[in-house]
């Protein structure tokens, strides 16, 4: 895995970056999620200035063989904008927190984008051709004096440059008190969740004036407040199931045919903590950035902020596997603290055969771990690394003592430049990692 | 002599040290529940446009205190103005991504 050979082993190598170059970052332009579809075909990100590009994947070109296609604009548009909730007060940023794809039914694309309040479908279709030969119409579109028209033709559709248009076909909104974390399209293709700090409703993307309430953790009284929702998603199989994750670090299964409001979980999946181990910082760390189900749908992976953990869906007691993403960091948790880094929200995605795990850190780096040989990597995500083809360097930091060449200490980590967001293509070893405000695409090294 | 030592062994209870040395005041409740409260106020600008009409009726004849170095932290004191609201304008600008 450390590219030292091995037949299995993947060596990733620079393919694109996208966005500007220049440090300065405008706040707009931070990068907030990124999602391949379900044929890996297009790649979407959204941004903290509520808009959503769509990169489509080339052909692959029969002659050049060594690479697969690259990832161009397939479509942008602005998909939330900012709103001020006069009745509470409230500001409500157009950020898109998520984005989710459907499966593709027909010629058009569809996805789900959400900011902290509202939900929106997008259609995505493409316009190749446009009618031509109207009786009535010029081909500017002005009218015709009928009087002056002495023959009908009928009119036919001539081609044309490629238009991709993007529209608003579904509007879910006032369904969410607190802010939206979480999205996830049921394995049903008809219903979907949506998850906030306290609760989560259950949609049908055909219904937009009404959801159902699924989940409420909200107290009586919120002075007893202890525990809030961080991430939610649908089981990749069976339709009755979902799981959620909450900031004391438990993950919560729960079955919609037991009970119309699911408070009551079905499995609750929590490592024992050692009780002389805890300290001011235990729960803050332990709680769940992301939850992700495998593809299999055995098993789910959750991030909290200093490792990643699998889990088997048939066991609660504890995760079967635990990677460390940066144990360094812990003896570095007063700083993180008072800088608010450790209140960072890191994502975690599967390989397409659950093989391997990701996620990112600080610093530019990401890491991958390979459940089968247990070898994990540290790569980065930098234009220093531009030259396509060549195999990334693996990265390693020096937690204490004697810094080797080619080492980064801790205290020379950027903890501005951070990894939230990757996804991995759901069939290829194509990855797209987003740094503050770029996209990376790394690809791995094809003979 | 093992308190110190535990200190020391485990980072965590070391960090934890430090930042109580730091911030003798911080609060007896793990660091969770001031956290969630901040976290559900996420975007509250207390904005009320009845408190602000009222509060320029009364004060016609005074001055109006005027915002303090921190914009968004609200006082008791303090009506906040639409002035004092940072200007929420769309991003007109194409994102650099399709640059």
């Amino acid at each position: 895995f450390s590219g030292a050979g091995g037949g299995n082993d993947i060596q990733w190598c620079f393919s694109q970056v996208k966005g500007a170059v220049d440090d300065d970052v405008a706040e707009a332009d931070i990068i907030s999620t990124v999602e391949f579809n379900h044929s890996g075909e297009l790649l979407a990100t959204g941004d903290k200035g509520g808009r959503v590009v769509i990169f489509q994947q080339e052909q692959e070109n029969k002659t050049q063989s060594h690479s697969r296609g690259e990832y161009n604009v397939y479509s942008t548009f602005q998909s939330h904008e900012p709103e001020f909730d006069y009745l509470k007060s409230l500001e409500i940023e157009e950020k898109i927190n998520k984005i989710r794809w459907l499966p593709q039914k027909n010629a058009a694309q569809f996805l789900l984008s959400t900011n902290d309040k509202t939900i929106k479908l997008w259609k995505i279709s493409e316009r190749d051709k446009r009618p031509e030969g109207y009786n009535l119409k010029e081909e500017d579109g002005r009218y015709r004096d009928p009087t002056t028209v002495t023959t009908l033709r009928v009119p036919v559709f001539r081609p044309m440059d490629l238009m991709v248009e993007a529209s608003p076909r579904r509007i879910f909104a006032n369904a969410h008190t607190y802010h939206i974390n979480s999205i996830s399209i049921n394995s049903d293709y008809e219903t979907y969740l949506s998850a906030d700090d306290l609760r989560i409703n259950l949609w049908h993307l055909e219904i937009t004036d009404r959801s159902f309430n699924i989940v409420d953790i909200k107290p009586a009284n919120m002075e007893e407040l202890t525990e809030v929702i961080t991430a939610a998603e649908f089981h990749p199989n069976s339709c009755n199931t979902f799981v959620y994750s909450s900031s004391k670090g438990t993950i919560r299964l729960c079955d919609m045919r037991a009970s119309a409001l699911c408070d009551r979980h079905s499995k609750l999946f929590e490592e024992p903590e050692d009780p002389s181990n805890r300290s001011f910082f235990s729960e803050i760390i332990s709680s769940i950035s992301d939850v992700k189900f495998s593809h299999s749908g055995r098993y789910m992976m959750t991030r909290d902020y200093l490792s990643v953990k699998i889990w088997d869906l048939n066991m609660e007691t504890r995760p079967v596997e635990t990677y460390q993403v940066h144990e360094y960091l812990r003896s570095k948790l007063c700083s993180l603290y008072e800088n608010d880094c450790i209140f960072d929200k890191f994502e975690c995605c599967w390989n397409g055969s659950d093989s391997i795990v990701m996620t990112g850190s600080y610093n530019n780096f990401f890491r991958m771990f390979d459940r089968n040989t247990k070898r994990d990597i540290t790569l980065e995500a930098s234009r220093e690394n531009n030259k396509p083809r060549t195999v990334l360097k693996p990265r390693k930091v020096c937690a204490s003592g004697k810094r080797k060449k080619d080492e980064i200490s801790v205290d020379s980590l950027d903890f501005n430049k951070k990894i939230l967001h990757t996804a991995w293509h759901p069939k290829e070893n194509i990855i797209a990692v987003a740094t503050t405000n770029n996209l990376y695409i790394f690809q791995d090294k094809m003979n | 002599q093992d308190m110190q030592e535990k200190e020391t062994v485990i980072p965590e209870r070391a960090e934890e040290a430090k930042l109580k040395a730091k911030y003798p005041n911080l609060g007896q409740k793990p660091g969770g529940s001031d956290f969630l409260m901040k976290r559900l106020q996420k975007g509250q600008k207390y904005f009320d446009s009845g408190d602000y009409n009222m509060a320029k009726a009364k004060m016609k004849n005074k001055q109006l205190p005027s915002a303090g170095p921190d914009k968004n932290l609200v006082t008791g004191d303090h009506i906040p103005t639409p002035q004092d609201l940072p200007q929420r304008k769309s991003s007109l600008v194409t994102s650099k991504l399709a640059g």
